[in-house]
């Protein structure tokens, strides 16, 4: 059930943890994420390759980090879990699936999954990205999930615009917010369900979409089949997956977690003195500008000479105007070419040709977007452990 | 093993014959072999906690200085944040436990 370039990554990655982590004897099915604390298996669920184990109950997946050097595009295989609540619909009947739209609309909906793939359909080219990822980054370190930088993909969504959905329904005024409510719940009734909220007129910009189609074939069951919410631009959290009830209210939402949980500071670039907490907060939304080297792992030991560094790069949907790249710690920059442009809130391909003269390098990429945004050379903080975007570094030994 | 084959074969067989003959997906995530380490007062940690999660989500928190703070915090979080039904005599217990074995 591992194909051979499953089995290769898998050594790969080992071969790249092994490194860090050179006392350590590590079997093929564990990985180590370069942080303390960061052992994890290499685990196997149905519709998934083999992949980063978080946690099992519910299952948590973090996407191997030399998937991304693929293509700009992350196979529905490889794409990334995150869960809140262990009472999954893993029995739910698509025949039988319906989304419930109601609240101040004046003509309450019930859609099946066939009503739905009736309507014109749209795709789109999206990242998806865990607000959380590469949380285990962070120092000082913060509860909470603890991810490198595989909890994010980028896919091609295909669905209906949460836009006709809402005029087939008929939003009446007054409407302030849509909340989106999934199939999962809570084992114990006295936890906060997850239902998340968008203001109405994000909610039907044309953008935000249901979607039931990813990179051409059904949604896989967990990452939210039969239909999730695609919010561009928009970090993981309200990406509501096994979406089946809508409700538009006249009112801002106040449930947990839009109210309390996934917050961040609202300080400049939502960050706060590492370690403190901040005074006033608000709900997260866009992704901050982020690029990553993909083709050379931290640790890496290459040859002197010519050689071609790739990579990504995305952001909250201005788009990727420029990505730079350092192969002397910060000191000078160099542009790199871009790859094809796939749309504004895609993962945006890079790639340079350098020579690297033997020694150690610490390789750099920064990104700047179309906004002129860009990443700064050290990481901001804030309690969750949310928006990371420094420059990151790789360390590469040259012989 | 074989059992998870199967399954992602027939899920398969599901995806590519469409919508229209689409059955109950009838998931199946693998055993869950994640478990809590020995230490004091195992039992009432494996009572409170695996009932909403399994035990990775405390194996993979950072190590911190402030253990006991850091756990009772944690505890705190699960009661008072997602209404976790623990008795105030196990509090204690479970936070002396969390400190002491991760």
């Amino acid at each position: 059930m591992f194909d051979r370039r499953d089995l290769l990554k898998g050594a790969g990655l080992t071969a790249m943890a092994a490194t860090l982590h050179s006392t350590k004897a590590l079997a093929l099915d564990t990985v180590t994420l370069p942080f303390a604390n960061g052992e994890r298996p290499l685990v196997k669920y149905p519709q998934k390759r083999p992949m980063i184990g978080l946690t099992s109950r519910p299952p948590q997946l973090e996407t191997p980090f030399a998937i991304f050097n693929d293509g700009p595009i992350t196979p529905n295989n490889a794409f990334f879990v995150r869960n809140h609540l262990s009472d999954l619909p893993y029995n739910l009947d698509p025949d039988k699936f319906a989304l419930e739209v109601k609240g101040k609309v004046d003509k309450p909906l019930k859609l099946s999954l066939k009503d739905i793939r009736k309507m014109k359909a749209t795709e789109l080219i999206a990242v998806n990205q865990c607000s959380g990822n590469s949380r285990g980054f962070f120092e000082p370190r913060v509860a909470g999930g603890q991810l490198a930088n595989g909890a994010m993909g980028n896919a091609r969504w295909r669905g209906v615009p949460l836009k006709a959905v809402l005029e087939m329904a008929g939003v009446q005024s007054g409407a302030r917010q849509v909340t989106f409510n999934g199939m999962d719940g809570p084992v114990s009734d006295k936890t906060p369900d997850f239902v998340k909220a968008l203001d109405i007129d994000h909610a039907s910009d044309g953008e935000v979409m249901l979607a039931y189609g990813m990179n051409g074939e059904d949604l896989p069951f967990l990452n939210g089949f039969p239909l999730r919410l695609i919010v561009p631009g928009y970090f993981g959290t309200y990406w509501v997956k096994h979406l089946n009830e809508i409700t538009v209210i006249d009112n801002v939402y106040d449930g947990f977690w839009m109210k309390s949980a996934y917050r961040i500071p609202d300080t400049p670039n939502n960050a706060v003195e590492p370690g403190t907490a901040p005074k006033a907060t608000i709900p997260i939304n866009r992704f901050t500008i982020r690029s990553f080297i993909t083709s050379v792992p931290d640790g890496a030991k290459l040859k002197a000479g010519a050689t071609t560094l790739r990579g990504i790069a995305f952001d909250g949907g201005k788009g990727i105007r420029e990505v730079q790249v350092s192969t002397d710690g910060g000191k000078t920059w160099v542009s790199a070419k871009l790859g094809k442009d796939l749309g504004k809130y895609s993962f945006r391909e890079w790639k340079l040709p350098v020579k690297l003269s033997a020694g150690s390098h610490e390789l750099k990429v920064r990104a700047t977007g179309n906004g002129g945004e860009t990443q700064p050379d050290t990481p901001r903080w804030n309690p969750a452990g949310y928006l990371r975007n420094v420059v990151e570094t790789v360390r590469v030994t040259v012989a | 093993m074989q059992r998870t084959v199967l399954l992602a074969v027939s899920l398969a067989l599901a995806a590519a014959m469409g919508s229209a003959l689409a059955a109950p997906v009838n998931y199946k995530t693998p055993d869950e072999v994640a478990a809590f380490k020995p230490g004091p007062n195992l039992d009432v940690v494996q009572g409170n906690c695996s009932a909403c999660h399994s035990a990775d989500y405390v194996a993979t928190q950072p190590p911190m200085k402030d253990k006991k703070g850091f756990w009772q915090a944690e505890v705190t979080k699960m009661i008072k944040v997602y209404g976790a039904p623990i008795d105030d005599a196990d509090v204690g217990k479970i936070v002396d436990y969390l400190a002491a074995t991760y």
